[in-house]
């Protein structure tokens, strides 16, 4: 099966902060990956850098075989949300959505989280009344809004309520079993250990691992993700 | 009684009347040219020009006629010489259409001359690409009336439009100079009246005159000239009600005095000139009711003048209101209604409480360093100009109007 | 971009700080033109008004707004639109809003009271400084990362702009008195959007007194149409140059 994103020899610096050093990795249809790390292990940096947002300083990125770089069609098949989702203070939710559609030219086909999180009925309100957790639901509403083939979650469930973020997890496993790729970055290891199918550890800019779960698992012998992690990341640094 | 004395007076009149003939000039008759009637006629006759073209090689009026052109025929020197000179008192020239005088540097040609008469009224005359127009030497209540004068703007080969010299007592009403050298020239005229005229778009002043006293210019509109209004060594002058409006240019001023004295300019508007009243040497001069709108200077005063008056004027829009080249004495400003004056009135009298300073410090700079033209209105040179009002130190402490009015006069 | 443009004028309308601006606006001109008959006076005013709030407010509220709608950019990034037409799409949609209120705020009561040549060069030139300045805010917010940075330097242009440029001028001419500077004037005045715009104003406000200045050059450049064409001309170029570049560095910025 071919690659939907395939990133090779990828680099970013920020002044003097080497960010992402010589990163490579590639990624099929039908997972969950999570994207751990420590903080300013360049986890961000390699998300915006898939969506255009950070220009690398070298390497290439394919998507669907194809260079991202000075395009932006590819990203008709992205679905994504950000860490913090902030919008001008006096558009309203309805107008947010509206003004999507008018970009992306579709429709919304997928209005699951839109219903889930009662959103509807909001649509009058400005963003400058929402609270963070609202802004949250927004966002994720917005990623998968148009049934894209990739979607990108930036700490997810980070600000959502427990039951919002169950349903987001609902919503992620559904999409994956329709085939999609699913990146997540994520802190928070058991959200990532009932979800995820692939773990891709980042430290200082490069790949630490990049394995299945389950070989993970079975090759330190732990139940629980973040025991296996512990436990990888203190053996080898030994 | 009383009929009886008419009657006989009647009689005296009657041999007057019968004798005078009318005489009519028309192409293709016996009489067709004017000189032929001028032959024919005796003093006090008139001649009737009926429409049509004339050719006029210096035609001489030299008898006392009343000469009337119908449907304004066309008397033309086909620039060979004057069109027409009057010699004889009481004469009367209405209507005509005259044009082509020669131009030159050896003598004046002109459209119309009158030279040592009385009594002669020139009146509803079209003067075309004459070198001078009407020009009157050592002439005595004359009436120059409703002419239209138009030149040829051609800067070597005009005159002026209206020229008098060594004249008394003429009358100057309605009439419209246009393309000439000077539009109304006055050398040694005294005691004329110049109302309701339009001067405008001449080669170089739209009026000017020298050593003409006692004169009067009411109504009058001199407009885009090429160097505005000139007048100089001149004494009890009254400007009433005249219009002074668009004279653009370095120099350039919509009156310009210059050795004037006693005279009296009331009423005036002077519109969008680059500087509305320049004035030198001139003494004893009163300034009043007077509007001076939009002009670059309203006016430009210098250290030369003495005791002159300002009061009642209206300055609004200017861009600057007074400037001068030194130390004023005896310039007295009151009265005046200045659009820049931002002070307050608390008893509400219509008068500022507080002094105005026509003279800006901007305008001083301006003088020294004409280049700082570029930064007009902007931030820095307003606020150096608000702080030289409130603390005056460069400025001339003297020039100031004690009762600025607060509210523009209406006439 | 238009699209864009659309949702942003759609948010800015509706903004506290841009009514309280087309007020400050409306309230200045009327009761400049409300106290005064004289209708030159009241252009004068507004002219001195307009040479100071217009730049300020119009570069401080597109580097406010451009910084506040920092992660919408992103989220607008993330999305299949070009970064050419997001920034287009900023540009138009801020410096409408910020027009519109200028419109009502000045072009109102000025086609109502004094609807003149004057009248409309004032019009004109303020809305083409309104448009430059947004277009330095664009420039400056693009070069700089944070947005106190980003206001700082929109405070010093303004201030610059508005102020300094023209007392180093007034310097420079002092210092250089004796040397003929007409050319240099006139190259020195294409440096200041503000500037631009005055000189604009003048050339209706005192072309009677810019008339009588001697120099050949300054004749030519007041008296024809030549003042007027070059100070738009180059009006322009303040409007397209620091949007330009603005846009050469938001299509290479990490966001």
């Amino acid at each position: 099966m071919e690659k939907i994103i395939a990133i090779n020899g990828l680099k970013k610096s920020f002044g003097r902060l080497e960010v992402l050093k010589n990163v490579a990795c590639s990624f099929d249809g039908g997972g969950v990956v999570s994207v751990l790390g420590p903080n300013a292990s360049g986890k961000t940096t390699l998300i915006k850098s898939i969506l255009g947002m950070v220009i690398p300083d070298g390497g290439s990125i394919l998507f669907k075989g194809q260079s991202i770089f000075n395009t932006f069609d590819y990203k008709r098949h992205i679905g994504y949300m950000p860490q913090i989702g902030h919008y001008p203070d006096n558009m309203k939710i309805g107008q947010l959505f509206k003004m999507v559609m008018d970009i992306r030219q579709q429709d919304a086909v997928d209005t699951d989280l839109l219903k889930a999180y009662q959103l509807e009925s909001m649509y009058q309100k400005t963003m400058r009344t929402l609270s963070g957790g609202t802004l949250q639901k927004v966002s994720a509403a917005l990623a998968f809004m148009f049934n894209p083939d990739v979607l990108i979650l930036d700490e997810p469930s980070a600000g959502l309520d427990p039951l919002a973020a169950e349903a987001l997890k609902e919503k992620i496993l559904e999409e994956k079993t329709k085939g999609k790729l699913v990146l997540i970055t994520s802190h928070i290891l058991s959200e990532a250990d009932e979800i995820s199918d692939y773990i891709m550890y980042l430290f200082e800019g490069q790949i630490r691992f990049y394995k299945t779960l389950t070989d993970l698992k079975r090759e330190t012998g732990e139940q629980k993700l973040s025991r296996a992690l512990t436990q990888i990341l203190s053996s080898s640094s030994c | 009684m009383k009929s009886r004395v008419v009657k006989i007076g009647l009689l005296f009149l009657l041999p007057f009347q019968v004798c005078a003939n009318t005489i009519i000039v028309a192409p293709h008759t016996n009489v067709a040219t004017l000189k032929q009637a001028l032959t024919l006629a005796k003093n006090g006759d008139s001649i009737i020009v009926k429409k049509g073209t004339y050719a006029s090689i210096n035609t001489v009026i030299d008898k006392e006629l009343t000469i009337l052109g119908e449907n304004h025929p066309i008397l033309d020197a086909h620039f060979t010489e004057e069109v027409i000179t009057i010699t004889a008192s009481h004469v009367k020239l209405d209507g005509f259409i005259i044009k082509n005088s020669k131009t030159g540097s050896m003598r004046d040609f002109a459209g119309i001359r009158l030279s040592n008469v009385e009594y002669v009224t020139i009146s509803n005359n079209i003067l075309v690409d004459n070198f001078f127009g009407i020009y009157l030497s050592n002439c005595l209540h004359i009436q120059l009336l409703h002419n239209l004068i138009t030149g040829s703007a051609n800067i070597e080969n005009s005159g002026n439009g209206i020229h008098l010299w060594k004249c008394k007592e003429v009358l100057i009403k309605e009439n419209y100079v246009t393309r000439h050298r000077d539009g109304i020239y006055f050398e040694f005229a005294k005691k004329c009246l110049i109302e309701d005229n339009l001067s405008e778009k001449n080669i170089r002043y739209g009026l000017h005159f020298m050593f003409s006293d006692d004169d009067t210019y009411r109504h009058n509109t001199f407009k885009n000239n090429g160097s505005g209004v000139s007048v100089m060594y001149t004494r009890r002058i009254a400007m009433l009600d005249n219009t002074f409006i668009e004279n653009w240019g370095s120099s350039i001023y919509g009156v310009l005095l210059k050795e004037i004295t006693d005279a009296r300019i009331e009423g005036n508007h002077f519109i969008r000139n680059t500087t509305g009243i320049y004035m030198e040497n001139s003494d004893r001069i009163t300034v009043t009711h007077n509007d001076f709108i939009s002009n670059g200077w309203a006016m430009r005063v210098l250290a030369s003048c003495n005791k002159d008056h300002f009061t009642q004027n209206n300055y609004k829009g200017n861009s600057f209101d007074v400037t001068t080249n030194g130390t004023l004495k005896e310039i007295y400003f009151s009265n005046n209604y200045w659009d820049k004056y931002d002070g307050y009135d608390l008893n509400k009298d219509g008068v500022g409480d507080i002094p105005y300073r026509p003279i800006s410090l901007y305008a001083q700079i301006i003088e020294q360093n004409p280049q700082s033209v570029m930064l007009m209105r902007s931030f820095i040179v307003n606020l150096i100009d608000k702080v030289e009002r409130a603390i005056p130190s460069i400025t001339p402490e003297s020039v100031k109007d004690d009762k600025p009015a607060m509210k523009p006069w209406k006439k | 971009m238009l699209k864009i443009a659309k949702y942003i004028i759609l948010d800015i309308v509706r903004s506290k700080v841009l009514l309280a601006y087309t007020l400050l606006l409306l309230a200045i001109s009327l009761t400049i033109f409300m106290s005064d008959a004289d209708v030159t006076k009241g252009l004068v005013s507004i002219t001195t008004v307009i040479l100071i709030i217009v730049p300020l407010v119009s570069i401080v509220y597109a580097t406010t707004y451009y910084f506040n709608a920092a992660e919408f950019t992103e989220m607008l990034v993330s999305q299949p639109i070009s970064r050419r037409n997001i920034l287009m799409g900023k540009f138009i949609g801020i410096s409408s809003s910020i027009l519109l209120a200028f419109i009502i705020g000045v072009c109102l009561p000025v086609s109502l009271f004094a609807f003149s040549a004057t009248g409309i060069t004032l019009m004109i030139s303020g809305c083409l400084l309104t448009l430059s300045f947004i277009s330095l805010a664009f420039f400056t917010s693009t070069i700089t990362r944070d947005k106190a940075k980003g206001i700082g330097l929109a405070l010093m242009l303004w201030f610059y702009f508005s102020i300094i440029f023209d007392g180093l001028v007034l310097l420079f001419l002092y210092t250089f008195a004796d040397y003929p500077l007409e050319k240099a004037m006139i190259a020195l005045t294409a440096l200041n959007p503000i500037d631009l715009a005055r000189i604009l104003i003048l050339l209706q406000m005192d072309i009677s007194a810019l008339m009588g200045y001697t120099g050949a050059l300054y004749q030519q450049f007041f008296g024809s149409g030549i003042g007027i064409a070059f100070s738009l001309v180059m009006q322009l170029v303040w409007i397209v140059v620091p949007l330009f570049f603005a846009l050469r560095i938001f299509k290479k910025k990490d966001l």
